[in-house]
């Protein structure tokens, strides 16, 4: 009371509010959307590349999360916001990550359990655990492996409904052995020139928005730019996973020796999903750590298992993953790096 | 004790306490055997025998029972009937003894054995313990049952061991991964009945033995 009071005597004009105090116009629906755009050059590539059934893939997969959402928040009495962008973009990213040739109830099924169980049951926008698209598409791998590892070659036309499958480079170097299926690689490319030219420009097997790393790095440049994203979990990202894909080197498949220090880094960062993970999920404000030097301990985990995954487990693939795995561990990273208060002594055992 | 009393003693195993979805004990074998109806159903046979006859047993004993060796004497009780029913089984059921057969001599140590004979068999008489022992054995295989067949339907596409038609297994289902996802999908259901239909707090039960 008298503090109030006090107040009143300072100057009449003084208000006095909980905070914050410093207003934006970022809002959450903004930046959804911002990342939305943003994804906008890799799903047209997308539909170049793999013609109309990837057009399909997406919108059944957009309208299915967006159905899904709005259902839930329905179902469980909350307003229903499907207006905020967050579903249209787990959806998007879910499409994005599957192959083209898939059958349509595939993303149904993982826009359903990434929208209701992944996000609504843990508490809605803001609490999920795990980044939904991941969940979804990680379910949907285990669920019908074999439907989700059928990739497509691109046909770079409109009109072709044809679909010639075929192997991924990531899965042609897990089949063959790295010495062997390099050269399969080069075969396939004509030049390791040429490979890396058609692996930036989308032109191989793959995920619909992984291929086109030149697509996916302008959406990454305009997030950069826009401040909607930091260069620390994608920088760490990438720079572990090139440095330790370097270091691991080529395993020889007839004797199994390792040579260290030979491995290819160009190859590793733009084959698989690593671009897409690192700029567009790693970076999903909700599922990674707040503090910079945590986000960085984080980039550098997701790349170790990215790695660990690729060279030494089942799966040709590790970005998903690997980014689920770092998912759990973001509350012990926050709390880890922790600032130390100012004159605070750690209590000696 | 009055039938009513009996009868509300046995639902109690069923609804109010049930192992799996209110009390969450021995979640272990909840996830590693229910790929299928029929493996739920033989489990929760082989578990509702055992636990009626220790309840059984250790009421009978409860007084002889010094309690500081209590623990060590409720084990040698349930393992003296997890053998039967594990020999029964490996004699008249070849096939499903070869795939879960690991799990039923881990019926020993299932928490919830230990949890009833320590927490109502010790302490109640006859047979209030067996009657106890017996429904909570009843809502053991009901809640084993209803993960199997969810999880057999969605994994596996048949019921009961007949195909569905058409069927597009997930196979994540039958992975234990799948186990948990559908243990948490029916608790989170059992707990939103329960707060819906019957004006329970949806929260798992504080008191013990009979209400």
């Amino acid at each position: 009371m008298e503090a109030i009071k006090k107040e009143e005597t300072l100057s009449p004009k003084l208000i006095v509010s909980v905070g914050p105090h410093v207003k934006d116009e970022e809002t959450i629906q903004r930046i959804m959307w911002s990342v939305s755009l943003a994804l906008l050059p890799s799903s047209v590539m997308a539909a170049y590349y793999f013609g109309p059934r990837a057009l399909a893939v997406m919108i059944v997969s957009i309208l299915s999360a967006l159905g899904a959402e709005a259902v839930t928040q329905k179902v469980m009495g909350k307003p229903i916001a499907i207006s905020d962008g967050s579903a249209f973009l787990t959806g998007l990213l879910l499409s994005l990550n599957l192959p083209s040739g898939i059958p349509l109830y595939l993303p149904i099924i993982g826009n359903v359990v990434a929208i209701v169980i992944t996000k609504q049951l843990f508490g809605g926008l803001g609490f999920n655990v795990f980044n939904p698209a991941l969940i979804g598409r990680a379910l949907l791998l285990t669920s019908w492996p074999r439907l989700m590892t059928t990739w497509y070659k691109p046909v770079a036309s409109l009109t072709s409904l044809d679909a010639i499958t075929t192997a991924t480079p990531l899965g042609v170097i897990k089949e063959a052995g790295a010495v062997k299926g390099m050269e399969e690689l080069l075969k396939q490319f004509g030049s390791i020139s040429n490979m890396y030219t058609e692996m930036l420009i989308g032109n191989r097997a793959g995920s619909l928005g992984e291929t086109s790393i030149i697509a996916l790095l302008i959406g990454a440049a305009f997030l950069l730019y826009k401040r909607y994203i930091t260069w620390h979990i994608p920088f760490s990202f990438l720079a572990t996973v090139a440095v330790l894909s370097w270091v691991v080197g080529v395993k020889d498949p007839v004797t199994g020796n390792i040579s260290f220090f030979t491995g290819d880094p160009l190859l590793s960062l733009l084959s698989g999903g690593l671009i897409l993970g690192a700029f567009f999920m790693a970076t999903d404000y909700v599922t990674v750590p707040v503090l910079r030097r945590a986000q960085i301990a984080f980039g550098i985990g997701c790349g170790l298992l990215t790695i660990l995954i690729r060279r030494f487990g089942g799966y040709p693939e590790g970005v998903c993953y690997a980014i689920l795995l770092m998912n759990c561990f973001t509350p012990l990273l926050d709390r880890w790096f922790k600032r130390r208060k100012f004159g605070f002594v750690k209590e000696r055992k | 004790m009055e039938i009513k009393q009996y009868w509300r003693l046995f639902k109690n195993g069923i609804f109010g306490e049930n192992p799996v979805f209110r009390l969450a004990l021995s979640l272990c074998p909840a996830v590693a055997v229910t790929t299928s109806v029929r493996n739920g159903f033989l489990m929760g046979i082989a578990v509702t025998f055992v636990m009626t006859m220790v309840n059984i047993t250790v009421s009978i004993f409860r007084n002889l029972i010094n309690p500081k060796v209590r623990i060590p004497a409720y084990i040698l009780i349930i393992a003296t009937y997890t053998s039967v029913i594990d020999m029964t089984m490996a004699a008249y059921s070849r096939a499903a003894y070869k795939e879960m057969g690991l799990y039923i001599q881990l019926i020993v140590v299932f928490a919830i054995i230990i949890s009833r004979a320590e927490l109502f068999a010790s302490r109640n008489k006859l047979l209030p313990s067996a009657v106890d022992g017996f429904g909570m054995g009843v809502g053991f295989m009901v809640a084993l049952m209803l993960i199997g067949a969810v999880r057999e339907l969605l994994g596996k596409g048949s019921l009961l061991g007949i195909p569905l038609v058409g069927a597009r297994p997930m196979l994540i289902m039958v992975l234990p991964t799948g186990g948990f996802f559908v243990i948490g999908l029916l608790m989170g259901t059992f707990n939103w009945i329960e707060k819906r239909f019957f004006g329970g707090t949806g929260a798992a039960p504080g008191g013990h033995g009979m209400h």
